[in-house]
């Protein structure tokens, strides 16, 4: 059938599906939901990993392997330091940013290190918002309890507690950094709706929220004259004698030399995974997104937690072709679009948690009421033609400026056809253990953003993420400067390499991936 | 994935989107076949190109993938982003290389007059020739011509509004005959509207000053006493 025959269930279902209210799910609903339809539960997509600080913890395999490869460099590798720094901040995206830029105004010699250029992240993609409570009827506390229960209560308490409340100082920080939060005609921040979330607590730059933060904090970063390394990807942390962090060793992407960084202490923040492709998924990500940082800090000895769980966004984008796997943002559902299956009819309360969204959407599309395109995916609409309906003509255009223009390049207009989707591998839940200071158990090693775990619980509430980075980056930023004034540099060795090579023989896994992965291989080969 | 139980009503029926036609496209001057529709990134990829340089985001945000592309016949030589832009057959493209121009320090906070150290720190930007060739390079489809004399004119709050859209992709500046690097005017601009002509939200400051002087500690020791049941339960009963 012709692809736009198929919107008109979508048009003339609209005013039926207005009257209709659908409740979220109870806690017992929605643990059924998702134990039946989450690809976390998907048991054959899940192993235990052979050895090291996690050995029998079940991951999914892409996962495992990576953490058990092998790395790129000998044994022998000459470290001679081409620098030498008070902070090594590996990662150019928010959590990095932040956390050089405070490290910095801490008197710190700094340098940043990121394998693409500076900015070129996840987080400059982030359409749906900060969470801040900034709102009169809301709270720290009520912001607290909301992540909590969008983590299925496994959430660390302190790192949480540490989060919502350095929240309102984060946006006063990126106010006096220029940062154009919307507002209310009273001047206050304008917050939306998330999913998962009791109050309007999103700060938002139209749908541009991430991209207008990283404009300025890149900018910063330049401003201040920070030293950076750009396309120069992360191969392997150093060691000292006692086992601490002393540095790291790079590649440099222009010319295939190593290039190796003595520091005094370290601060991962190099993002998430989606580029693996867990389950085959396609993924919202970036092209560096590669977990890079867990098989890095892994190595080291350092402990993963809430490996086992991920986070599919429930509106990836179906079709077009080209736009497989990219986000739709969660917005469009903020402001009131439904969800519709190919009957006509919604089947979720837009607003539920992510987790519970998705596992819906692959439930209407397993049971025979989703939407097929020949390429092989299924998806559900989502009704953006509905906002226009209901808010007026412009908006999309208004609020969605970034959506329109994302679907117009393929000749999809969104203000009159619904949009397919599907959910996509947007999130890496779990990550590296930290503390509030973003400290690991390894002695100047930190690790701030996606690349940590523990704070978001089995999954992360909308607009979180944003938040996420700005406040470990500055603490770890700030702890790291504090930490390196009272240290010394520390041998450079890859005693910890050694061990990990050891480890790997015994186990009989040696060799069969390397990692970390720096890119993914799509370039055909032929 | 259930695929047997769906309606065949609901089932797209495009041929071409299994078996796409192929077109031709020249990348960096050599000739490839890449099948119709997919995005210039896919069809390097597609190629065998391995890419570095040039992949950012991949979803139109970074501006790392800017590219100049020509399409069969005709001699204007567009922008746009290889992550989102679709191949067409005929089409050439290159991505573009990186451009040195120069960026102005600056600390937002403390610059004495912003409007004024506009034209020490870009003492370039008034000297624009209204070529707009800026303009018709941005793959955003900024007005950026427009945007800089905004800038120049010191209406900050109109060049942050012109500029939201920008990925920094910094396509508009090699094409300046003045050598404006107007991404970064419109950075500045945009900058320092934000940080020194908006007001203060005074919500915000009344938060913080209340987290500052404790006054969610009784809520806070209430809620971290309670068992991971009892905080469940409180959780749940917050209305909505």
């Amino acid at each position: 059938m012709d692809f736009h025959a198929l919107h008109d269930v979508v048009h003339t279902s609209r005013d039926a599906r207005c009257q209709q209210h659908l409740p979220r799910l109870s806690l017992a609903e929605r643990d059924a939901l998702i134990a039946r339809y989450h690809p976390d539960y998907r048991q054959s997509a899940y192993r235990p990993i052979a050895f090291g600080p996690n050995a029998g913890d079940r991951t999914v395999h892409e996962l495992a392997a990576m953490l058990e490869g092998d790395s790129r460099i000998a044994d022998d590798l000459s470290l001679t330091p081409t620098h030498t720094v008070d902070v090594l901040v590996v990662g150019g995206g928010g959590a990095g940013c932040a956390a050089a830029l405070h490290a910095h105004g801490q008197g710190a010699n700094v340098l940043l290190a990121t394998k693409l250029r500076l900015g070129d992240s996840n987080s400059v993609m982030a359409q749906g918002g900060m969470q801040i409570a900034v709102a009169p009827d809301d709270s720290p506390v009520q912001h607290f309890l909301d992540t909590l229960k969008g983590g299925h209560m496994q959430n660390d308490h302190r790192l949480l507690r540490t989060m919502v409340e350095e929240g309102p100082s984060i946006a006063r920080w990126l106010l006096e950094l220029g940062v154009l939060f919307d507002r209310d005609d009273d001047g206050n921040l304008h917050v939306k709706r998330g999913g998962g979330s009791t109050r309007a607590r999103l700060l938002t730059c139209s749908d541009y929220t991430g991209l207008e933060i990283m404009r300025v904090l890149k900018d910063e970063v330049l401003n201040q004259n920070i030293h950076l390394l750009e396309f120069a990807a992360a191969v392997e942390l150093l060691s000292d004698e006692h086992g601490a962090c002393s540095g790291a060793v790079f590649l440099d992407l222009d010319n295939k030399r190593h290039i190796v960084v003595a520091a005094r202490t370290v601060i991962l923040a190099t993002g998430g995974i989606g580029r693996l492709h867990i389950q085959g998924f396609p993924t919202s990500n970036h092209y560096g997104a590669t977990g890079d940082g867990l098989a890095l800090a892994y190595r080291m000895g350092v402990p993963l937690v809430h490996i086992d769980t991920f986070q599919y966004h429930p509106s990836g984008c179906a079709y077009p072709e080209q736009l497989v796997g990219q986000l739709v943002t969660e917005g469009i559902r903020s402001e009131g679009g439904h969800l519709v299956n190919a009957k006509g009819e919604r089947f979720v309360n837009e607003l539920d948690t992510r987790d519970v969204v998705a596992s819906s959407i692959i439930r209407e599309c397993e049971e025979g009421r989703g939407v097929r395109t020949v390429t092989g995916r299924v998806g559900v609409w989502l009704d953006t033609p509905g906002l226009e309906v209901k808010d007026g003509e412009g908006t999309l255009e208004k609020h969605f400026p970034a959506m329109v223009r994302q679907y117009a390049r393929y000749g999809v207009d969104i203000r009159t056809d619904p949009v397919l989707i599907y959910p996509t591998l947007h999130y890496q839940n779990g990550g590296v253990k930290v503390d509030a200071n973003g400290e690991t158990p390894v002695p100047r090693l930190f690790v701030a953003g996606e690349t940590s775990g523990g704070l978001h619980g089995r999954n992360r509430l909308m607009g979180n993420s944003l938040l996420d980075l700005m406040v470990f980056g500055k603490r770890s930023g700030i702890t790291a400067a504090a930490r390196a004034k009272t240290v010394q540099q520390g041998q450079l060795t890859l005693g910890h390499l050694c061990r990990f090579r050891d480890e790997a023989r015994k186990h009989k896994v040696a060799g069969q991936v390397v990692s970390p992965k720096v890119f993914p291989d799509y370039a055909e080969k032929t | 994935m259930a695929t047997e139980s769906f309606d065949k009503d609901a089932t797209v029926s495009r041929e071409d989107a299994l078996h796409p036609p192929m077109v031709t496209v020249e990348i960096s001057g050599k000739p490839f076949q890449v099948p119709a529709g997919v995005t210039l990134m896919k069809a390097l990829w597609y190629t065998g190109h391995e890419v570095t340089r040039g992949a950012g985001c991949l979803g139109g945000f970074c501006g790392a993938c800017a590219t100049y592309y020509r399409t069969k016949d005709d001699p204007k030589v567009k922008t746009c982003l290889a992550c989102s832009h679709a191949v067409e057959d005929g089409m050439s493209f290159s991505f573009a290389p990186p451009f040195p121009a120069r960026k102005a320090t600056y600390d937002v906070t403390q610059v004495a007059d912003p409007k004024q150290a506009l034209f020490d720190l870009y003492p370039e930007a008034p000297l624009c020739r209204n070529c707009n060739a800026c303009t018709e390079a941005c793959p955003q489809n900024i007005d950026v011509r427009e945007g800089v004399w905004k800038a120049v004119f010191g209406d900050f709050k109109a060049v942050s509004e012109t500029f939201m859209d920008c990925v920094m992709c910094g396509l508009c500046a090699p094409v300046c005959i003045a050598d404006i690097a107007p991404n970064f005017v419109g950075v500045y601009a945009s900058r320092a509207y934000g940080a020194r002509e908006m007001e203060k939200p005074l919500g915000l400051s009344e938060r913080i000053q209340a987290i500052e002087e404790g006054r969610y500690n009784d809520d806070w020791e209430r809620i971290l006493k309670m068992t991971d049941e009892e905080l469940q339960r409180t959780s749940a009963a917050i209305p909505s």
